[in-house]
């Protein structure tokens, strides 16, 4: 199956069908025949050796050749020849950060970024609600109003396209536990999330805004090279895309304010 | 008249911005970022002015008398000990280098 999100896909193969039929259900809305740049990627369902679900992930590379490793799989990664193996036990979520990190290294050779941000689309244009879990991703999420379309409410896909940014729709959920719309729109704003007494935005200095930015970013390789691309397209989509600090209050008034301040 | 720098021998040096960070400057602030640990910093206005001249050629202070006190309107002992404390922190996060000699 040939996940695409972005535009760039990533053919799934296992040869456990039980398990492919979970993948097509976890990827459902964004299983498609064909898309203009494609990655080979099989699961192998050998689970690693030695499993310790509290490992952190640890990204790897000498050159093109890239390993990731976590408590419950290990992959491999070729980024010249797009192709991938991971080893891993019939979990979806081990597939699925497989799929996360090879976008964030794709990405980032291509003025792009994921983001750890809920992103909704309003008046044809994106919004991205950037924090840490518990920041109030999904409580956006869910307060927004009927005519939004809800790209995710965990991780945003971040593209910088001709002279705009375009967020793109992700499968990547969090606690709505339901993948976002396949449809993609213009960046219109970025905000930073802050539980508030108030519903109050507050733009951001650019500097500040790229250093915030910058700590949402999924980015695990240990790479110098590719950790400068990344720094140099938040500093360029900081350049000119506003960035807000929003306090809000869980309720729908939020988005009044939002719309606003846009205004 | 010169500025006194006392004992501290980083204000003859020749700091120069190292080569392999990554740094973009907003509205007068810098952020400096180093690839190799991903650590960021933020510069305020003086501390970036201090940064933008720091060439390898010129002496600390120099940068200080030519670019922070006139620029600035502060007291030149007081530019010259936070500019000293300033480049030994960003030397510490191999930001910055302090040479004894200029560069050619």
């Amino acid at each position: 199956m040939n996940v695409v999100i972005g535009g760039t896909g990533i053919r799934v193969s296992t040869t456990n069908a039980a398990f492919e039929e979970v993948l097509r259900t976890q990827y459902a809305g964004f299983i498609e025949r064909e898309s203009s740049q494609s990655i080979e990627l099989t699961v192998d369902l050998t689970p690693p050796a030695h499993v310790d679900p509290d490992a952190d992930i640890q990204v790897r590379n000498v050159g093109n050749h890239w390993t990731m490793d976590r408590g419950d799989f290990h992959a491999f990664y070729d980024s010249a020849s797009r192709a991938g193996v991971v080893r891993q036990s019939a979990s979806r979520h081990s597939v699925d950060s497989v799929i996360r990190i090879i976008h964030s290294l794709h990405l980032a050779e291509r003025s792009g970024f994921l983001l750890h941000a809920a992103s909704v689309i309003r008046a044809d244009r994106a919004f991205l609600f950037a924090g840490p879990s518990g920041a109030g991703k999904t409580t956006i999420s869910r307060l927004a109003p009927e005519d939004a379309h809800l790209l995710t409410d965990e991780i945003s896909y971040v593209r910088k396209t001709a002279d705009s940014w375009t967020a793109y729709g992700t499968p990547f959920a969090g606690e709505l536990a339901r993948p976002g719309e396949n449809c993609s729109a213009c960046v219109g704003a970025l905000f930073l999330l802050r539980h508030g007494a108030e519903n109050r935005l507050k733009p951001l200095k650019a500097a500040v805004a790229v250093r915030s930015i910058l700590r949402n970013v999924l980015f695990f390789a240990d790479d110098s090279v590719l950790t400068r691309h990344v720094f140099d397209t938040v500093c360029e989509f900081v350049n000119s895309i506003r960035v807000f600090e929003l306090s809000f209050l869980p309720d729908a008034r939020v988005w009044e304010s939002i719309r606003e301040t846009i205004q | 008249m010169g500025i006194d720098p006392g004992d501290d021998p980083v204000t003859d040096s020749y700091p120069k911005r190292a080569a392999n960070v990554a740094a973009r400057v907003f509205q007068g602030e810098a952020i400096i970022m180093n690839p190799a640990d991903s650590t960021l910093f933020n510069l305020n206005e003086t501390a970036t002015a201090i940064w933008l001249a720091a060439d390898g050629k010129t002496t600390l202070r120099h940068i200080v008398e030519r670019d922070i006190v006139p620029a600035f309107d502060v007291d030149p002992e007081d530019a010259m000990r936070d500019a000293g404390e300033f480049a030994r922190s960003l030397a510490e996060h191999s930001i910055l280098t302090l040479q004894t000699e200029p560069d050619a």
